[in-house]
């Protein structure tokens, strides 16, 4: 594994309104996270890990701090860039797979890739190969509806992976899955992180979360503890 | 790939979109027929007036063409005198009264109507022939489809015709047999109505003293001025000018003068077709943006999921404004038949309005009008996707994303 920095964090803070009040989500996060790192960031829900996940992929921005991926500045970047950037190097998986309902897993893979420009072909060829490495090369065809709750998330993991992302992020990806779904997507984000993916993860999972090289624990905004996991696999 | 979402969504919920998009086609198809209302009439009843080719009515002093019984009287003279003038290139004078048409144990009141059959301009033949010319009482006559249905008669059969007695108009009520020597199609004659034509003299002897050197309308043709239509128009105009001055007994009415007529008396005709169809317009737009509007609330952990995944805002918009376009197009296409199928329903009924000719259209196909209005619902129904596209493009992507978490 390099150590090499793929992202780091300094100093970030996060406030946001909900409701009457201010939530103070981050208060002053600082880490870095190499390249081919497995992390996962574990805490109680409201300690602030989904929104240090969606600032260390460029979803938002920070109130204050910066956040450097891939040696560049990306808290300033315009929506656009942003934008950009999160379609060709950040493979985004949600809790509820938000796969688009009426279109095939092979379409719904296809997304970000004529989203950049590919052409069909390629991106026929990519998406099968992809959802062929998921386990799902016979269910291109199906749509979310016609997939179970793991072949979906397995489907959005294809997604995530579609533009060859240098990061993944994942806010609680077993979150909807049953125990042994869950240990089976865990087993394929490791062979992910095995080929030099870097990952890194929200959940509650305590099991994914074990799985793991390293594990933040977060509270109240800030990071309480940031340790290399003794159970983890690689 | 931003189509193939677009119309994903519209198919998520079948049932609803098709109810939109025949709300849409209802509303293409009242302002496409609002459009034909609006354009069609006019359009009509300027083929009806020229279709023969004649620019310039000549009728009793302050009334329209047959729109009462009244005659001019010394009528040879007064068309002697039209066809004497150089820019009048031929003359068609014609006399209409109301006759009694009895075959076997049927009688009917019809309209008869004394031409030149050689220059006339009131009717088509259809079968048979026209009459032949006679000075004395009618021997031939044409008729119209409704007369033949009326009284059961075909070509060959022979009727009686007679005048009703009436002092006042000093008809003597004799009456006369004719044949049926042809059908016609009579342009200004209201749908319904019994008609009957023999020539102009034959039809003045059998009418005596009431058709005598009479005739109720003189149809001119100008000589055309070939250097443009603005010339022919100016010319026209003199010699409507120089008929009226010269004839003070009659109203010369040119096809022009007429259509600006007919356009004052169905001014509001036309106001409340442009009302209609600007409201069907509106409710098109209302229409898409509920809908649309609908489906991006129902979606926006959806539309959010699309931006963090690295769809732009633009992306975004286009996407929501497709479906705004799909629906436009779905419910205009539909629309377009549906409006043409309810144009011709609707055209039907309203040809048989009493006193208007059978030919007058109310809802005349027109490509370029039809086009245009469905075009710009189009445009408008894209458009009504336009704000809740735009509020779903400007989307805070991390803030929805909570939402939806903790939603």
């Amino acid at each position: 594994m390099s150590a090499t920095p793929l992202l780091e964090a300094y100093d970030v803070t996060r406030r946001y309104r909900t409701g009457e009040s201010d939530v103070h989500a981050l208060r002053g996060v600082s880490l870095t996270i190499n390249r081919g790192e497995f992390v996962a960031i574990v805490g109680a829900s409201g300690s602030g890990k989904s929104t240090l996940l969606h600032l260390l992929g460029a979803v938002d921005t920070p109130d204050s701090g910066r956040v450097v991926f891939e040696g560049r500045d990306i808290s300033t970047l315009s929506d656009a860039d942003a934008t950009r950037l999160r379609l060709l190097r950040v493979g985004l998986v949600f809790q509820r797979f938000y796969l688009m309902p009426t279109l095939s897993a092979l379409e719904n893979v296809s997304l970000p890739m004529a989203e950049a420009g590919l052409g069909k072909t390629e991106r026929r060829a990519r998406a099968t190969t992809l959802l062929s490495f998921v386990g799902l090369g016979e269910r291109t065809s199906h749509r979310p509806t016609q997939l179970s709750g793991g072949e979906q998330q397995r489907v959005a993991v294809a997604r995530a992976l579609a533009n060859q992302p240098a990061l993944l992020l994942a806010d609680e990806p077993t979150g909807e899955l049953d125990a042994a779904t869950g240990a089976a997507l865990i087993a394929l984000l490791q062979q992910l992180n095995a080929d030099g993916l870097t990952c890194v993860l929200v959940t509650h999972d305590a099991a994914l979360a074990r799985s793991a090289r390293r594990v933040i624990t977060m509270r109240d905004g800030r990071i309480v503890s940031d340790e290399q996991s003794s159970e983890s696999i690689a | 790939m931003r189509a193939i979402l677009a119309f994903a969504s519209l198919r998520r919920h079948p049932m609803r979109t098709l109810l939109a998009v025949l709300g849409l086609a209802i509303a293409a198809a009242l302002l496409i027929d609002m459009v034909m209302l609006a354009t069609g009439m006019r359009a009509s009843f300027r083929s009806l007036l020229t279709s023969r080719g004649y620019e310039l009515r000549v009728t009793p002093r302050g009334t329209l063409p047959f729109d009462t019984e009244a005659t001019v009287g010394s009528a040879s003279a007064l068309v002697e005198s039209l066809r004497a003038h150089p820019d009048i290139e031929r003359v068609s004078p014609s006399l209409g009264s109301t006759v009694q048409a009895q075959r076997a144990d049927r009688a009917r009141s019809a309209f008869v109507l004394g031409t030149q059959p050689d220059l006339q301009g009131e009717y088509t033949v259809v079968n048979g022939r026209a009459p032949l010319g006679t000075d004395t009482l009618p021997r031939e006559v044409i008729v119209n489809a409704v007369f033949l249905t009326a009284l059961g008669a075909t070509l060959g059969d022979t009727i009686t015709m007679s005048t009703g007695r009436s002092a006042q108009l000093r008809l003597s009520g004799t009456p006369t047999r004719v044949v049926i020597v042809g059908e016609g199609r009579f342009l200004y004659v209201p749908p319904g109505l019994p008609a009957l034509s023999a020539p102009l003299a034959a039809v003045q002897a059998f009418l005596g003293h009431a058709g005598r050197d009479r005739i109720s309308l003189a149809m001119a043709s100008v000589r055309a001025d070939t250097s443009s239509a603005t010339a022919n128009a100016e010319r026209t105009e003199v010699v409507r000018l120089w008929i009226e001055k010269t004839h003070a007994r009659v109203t010369a009415i040119s096809t022009e003068t007429a259509i600006v007529q007919v356009e004052e008396r169905l001014a509001y005709f036309r106001q409340l077709a442009i009302i209609l169809g600007a409201l069907s317009l509106l409710i098109g737009v209302l229409l898409v943006t509920t809908l649309v509007s609908l489906s991006v609330n129902e979606r926006l952990g959806e539309l959010a999921v699309l931006r963090a995944i690295g769809v732009p805002r633009s992306g975004v918009l286009q996407q929501i404004m497709l479906e705004g376009f799909m629906l436009g197009m779905a419910g205009i296409l539909l629309g377009l038949g549906l409006g043409l199928v309810t144009a011709q329903w609707l055209n039907a009924i309203l040809r048989d309005f009493p006193g208007l000719p059978a030919d007058l259209d109310f809802f005349v196909w027109s490509a370029e009008a039809a086009w245009k209005s469905l075009a710009m619902l189009l445009v408008a129904s894209t458009v009504a996707g336009a704000l809740p596209a735009w509020r779903a493009s400007q989307m805070r992507v991390a803030q929805a994303l909570r939402e939806e978490a903790i939603g």
